[in-house]
């Protein structure tokens, strides 16, 4: 497995947001991540990114620890994020939303740019173009210098998505990535899902459309009051009883 | 000793006066509103006026001047706060367009006032001293300690058992709860800073007559204590800023009673620094948001 | 006639001078909010830069390059530890923390003998020149010119939009806050060096809550989305009360009290009339012309 989430669990006050949650991702597999409001999804997500710390537990990534690790030094090692509820930089365009995602690929130091150095200018032209071919990946080549504020909410969704991937991520954490988007716009972002893990990415996925998440994920885990209740292909999934019971049932 | 914990507790009853209206208008607006120093002088200044002027009775021209302070404060919201609102930079902005309103407080008592020491009049306030159990008292101490915790108790009485009161807690909890919930909001907000800057504003005559100096810059001194105090008793925390604000007032007196004097400005930042370090946000203060 | 113009010109030269040092001392304040940390122990660290190259210079023989590299260094050592726990407090925590610590320095001079005091050094030598202060206003503005738009650059602008989520793309925030954190330190002290050999002389006084704001409001009316602001909002406050000073004299105005009126009414134009300072004030003119050629064309 390259992620592997072990027994973790973390409460907030009296709330366990999640408990003695396992399942593992591997390289090149898209895994679900379901439940109902509040199972615990997106605090799963905050957890393996480092912004919050488990209270039980032990999440690794290649066998090395992340829980523990600040969010940057998780980053670092390979696992980028989305957000849930939109968190893109608003004074900043499209394009430099992505550029900054590619901070994690960039070594060249600043004296170079200092003394006008040409090394400089052409890393900054080879990001730029990086950057570019995201955007273009997801459809906004011709938005690139808007402002990031002014864009429509799927926009919004898919500049996140590259710059995500502009870090060059192994491990990609999407949390509802398709939340309040057109039907075509979904279709474009399940084929984009499947491409990325094409490249040996893995991908785990938090999503409320079913449609999507059986049509596109290797296996499933579901959450539900922050339990794992069930893990496995969507097939398995879709037949277990507990899920229909706790999940497919209520929501439906 | 007995002594020195009047003393503590009289400088501590105007700090702590003065922080309550500080932490008032944080705790609704997040806010730090550094109009508040000034607004503290020109009511100092006013009282004293009403006094040597008009010939007023100090008992009845302090009312008079907190009043006046209180519609100061409105007048500040609109200036300097209203306009700002909904701006993502609303909070450096702020600071500093009431430095800008404070900077011109200070510029109208320059040229009122001048800039020289201004005193009351002789037998404005009593000035019999009492004996207390070995201890010498001033008599206008104990009336300004008095007058200090009435207003503390009016205000918590205010806050806690009032429609406005508790319509301000809503708005400090959070504006947009509280306008759905169909509390119009900038009045909410308006009578904030009349009750704050009515604070401050008592807070300036008593420390005026404590002290009996009064000048432009006077309230400079007072407000980076004040600062002080609210963020060790907890941004936005009533009780911890007359906690705070007493618990300083007895801290500087001692200090001054052990190291002397030019220690006791030191104490408040140091004291400042540590919480700070310790507990972020100060020691009754509310826990970090989310971050995701 | 000549003596008068003489001293024009000495009085306008000092005023030139305080505009380069103010603009150091606004960039150093823009340098912590250059990653949305509103940090104000500057004029801390501008008094340690200041009393450290006096006492240089009145007990050493030191070359005065050398005086102003401690006054740069020794504010920016002290800033390492200091910065580390206090850059953790977000948004008004962090700039009550820092005045703690400026007000913490300003009255430790109070009380250090050494130091004469609350009267302070006097005496210095005057070794400032123009050419050393634009110097190196132009070295620090080069720096926050070739910064923006490189990787550091972004990385800053990130974590001034929403710091958490530049961690989560691998940026190390604490490193690039203390390291702006730091910067502003060194400027903030080369400045005081720089005042102390202008003005021949050092006081604790110079260096409390007000001057801090100052600095502040200098970053803050120029414009703080690009380093040209606070070069620009230090000069025109620095030039202002002298215009005000010498349009009152042609007037006949008593100056004290309507000169500080006009600089907080004029603050406070800007704060809410133009919030992005006064560098956005060519673009802002530009397009209300464009909008009233497009009004003319329209009638
Ligand atoms: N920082 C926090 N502080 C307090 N409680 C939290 C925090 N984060 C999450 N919770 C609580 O943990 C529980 C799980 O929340 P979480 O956001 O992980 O659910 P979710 O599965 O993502 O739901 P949704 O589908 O609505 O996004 C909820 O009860 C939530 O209120
Ligand atoms: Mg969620």
């Amino acid at each position: 497995m390259l992620l592997e989430v072990d027994a973790v669990g973390r409460s907030f006050g009296g709330v366990q947001a999640v408990q003695s949650a396992s399942f593992g991702v591997a390289p090149g597999e898209v895994h679900g991540l379901i439940g109902p409001n509040g199972a615990g999804k997106t605090t799963l997500l905050n957890l393996i990114s480092g912004l919050v710390r488990p209270t039980q537990g032990t999440i690794q990534l290649r066998g090395r620890r992340l829980d523990g690790l600040p969010p940057h030094r998780v980053a670092a090692l390979g696992v980028t994020r989305t957000f849930q509820n939109i968190r893109l930089f608003p004074e900043l365009s499209a394009l430099e939303n992505v550029i900054v995602g590619a901070h994690r690929t960039r070594r060249a130091p600043l004296w170079p740019r200092l003394l006008f150095a040409p090394t400089a200018a052409r890393e900054e032209r080879a990001v730029r173009a990086r950057a570019a071919a995201l955007l273009e990946r997801v459809g906004l080549a011709e938005r690139a210098g808007e402002r990031s504020a002014n864009l429509s909410y799927g926009e919004q969704r898919r500049v996140e998505i590259a710059r995500a991937l502009a870090a060059d991520p192994a491990v990609l954490l999407l949390d509802e990535p398709t939340a309040g988007m057109s039907r075509g716009e979904v279709e474009a972002i399940a084929r984009l899902i499947r491409d990325v893990a094409r490249e040996g990415r893995a991908v785990l996925l938090v999503e409320h459309n079913l449609e999507l998440v059986m049509g596109v994920c290797d296996r499933i885990t579901v959450l539900d009051f922050g339990k794992v209740l069930a893990d496995g292909t969507p097939a398995e999934v879709r037949a277990d009883p507990a899920v229909i019971a706790a999940y497919l049932g209520s929501d439906a | 000793m007995g002594q020195q914990i009047v003393n503590g507790l009289f400088l501590g009853s105007i700090y702590a006066l003065f922080a309550l209206g500080y932490t008032l208008v944080f705790g609704v607006l997040d806010i730090l509103n550094l109009a508040h120093q000034a607004v503290f002088m020109l009511c100092a200044f006013l009282a004293l006026t009403l006094v040597s002027l008009a010939h007023l009775h100090i008992l009845l021209a302090l009312p008079l001047a907190t009043v006046a302070a209180g519609l100061v404060g409105i007048l500040v919201e609109r200036v300097a706060f209203r306009p700002l609102r909904g701006r993502a930079d609303s909070n450096v902005a702020g600071l500093i367009s009431s430095l800008a309103v404070a900077t011109i407080f200070e510029s109208i008592a320059l040229g009122l006032w001048g800039p020289d020491v201004s005193r009351f009049p002789l037998g404005t306030v009593p000035e019999r001293q009492l004996h207390l159990g070995g201890a010498v008292v001033q008599e206008l101490q104990l009336v300004i300690i008095g007058i200090a915790v009435l207003m503390v108790l009016g205000l918590t009485f205010l806050l806690q058992r009032t429609r406005l009161g508790r319509q301000i807690r809503a708005v400090a909890e959070s504006g947009f709860a509280a306008r759905v919930l169909g509390i119009d909001v900038d009045r909410v907000i308006a009578l904030s800073f009349f009750i704050s800057s009515a604070l401050g504003g008592a807070a300036g005559v008593l420390f005026g007559l404590a002290f009996n100096s009064i000048s432009p810059d006077v309230g400079r001194s007072v407000e980076l204590k004040g600062l002080a105090v609210i963020i060790v008793g907890g941004m936005g925390s009533m009780p911890g800023a007359v906690i705070a604000g007493f618990g300083l007032g007895l801290v500087e007196t001692f200090t001054v009673a052990r190291f002397g004097s030019s220690y006791r400005d030191a104490v408040a930042f140091a004291v400042l620094f540590l919480v700070l370090l310790v507990r972020p946000r100060g020691l009754l203060g509310q826990a970090a948001t989310r971050v995701a | 006639m000549i003596a008068a113009l003489q001293e024009l010109f000495l009085t306008w030269q000092s005023a030139i001078g305080f505009v380069g040092i103010n603009g150091l001392l606004a960039l150093s304040v823009y340098a912590t909010l250059s990653c949305g940390q509103l940090s104000l122990a500057n004029a801390g660290f501008m008094a340690i830069g200041a009393f450290a190259s006096a006492l240089l210079t009145q007990h050493t023989a030191l070359p005065f390059a050398a005086v102003l590299a401690v006054a740069a260094l020794l504010p920016a050592a002290v800033a390492v530890p200091l910065g580390l726990p206090v850059l953790r407090l977000r948004g008004v925590f962090l700039a009550i923390a820092t005045i703690g610590f400026g007000e913490m320095v300003r009255l430790g001079f109070v009380n250090w003998d050494y130091t004469n005091g609350a009267l302070g050094l006097v005496g210095i030598p005057q070794r400032t020149t123009l050419p050393v202060v634009y110097l190196l206003l132009v070295a620090a503005a080069f720096l926050f010119w070739r910064l923006r738009g490189s990787r550091h650059g972004q990385a800053l602008e990130a974590i001034r939009e929403d710091e958490a989520v530049a961690r989560t793309l691998a940026i190390d925030s604490t490193r690039y806050k203390l390291a702006m954190f730091v910067l502003g330190a060194g400027l903030a002290g080369l400045a005081g060096a720089l005042d102390a050999h202008l003005t021949f002389m050092v006081a604790p006084s110079g260096f409390g809550f007000g001057r801090v704001v100052e600095m502040l409001v200098y970053a803050v009316v120029g414009g703080i989305t690009s380093f040209i602001g606070p070069v620009i909002g230090a000069a025109f406050l620095t030039l202002l009360p002298e215009v005000l000073r010498v349009l009152g004299e042609l007037v006949g105005v008593e100056p004290g009290p309507l000169r500080q009126f006009l600089n907080g009414a004029i603050l406070l134009a800007v704060i809410l009339f133009l919030p992005h300072g006064l560098a956005s004030l060519p673009r802002r003119l530009r397009r209300w012309r464009e909008r009233r050629k497009g009004v003319a064309l329209a009638a």
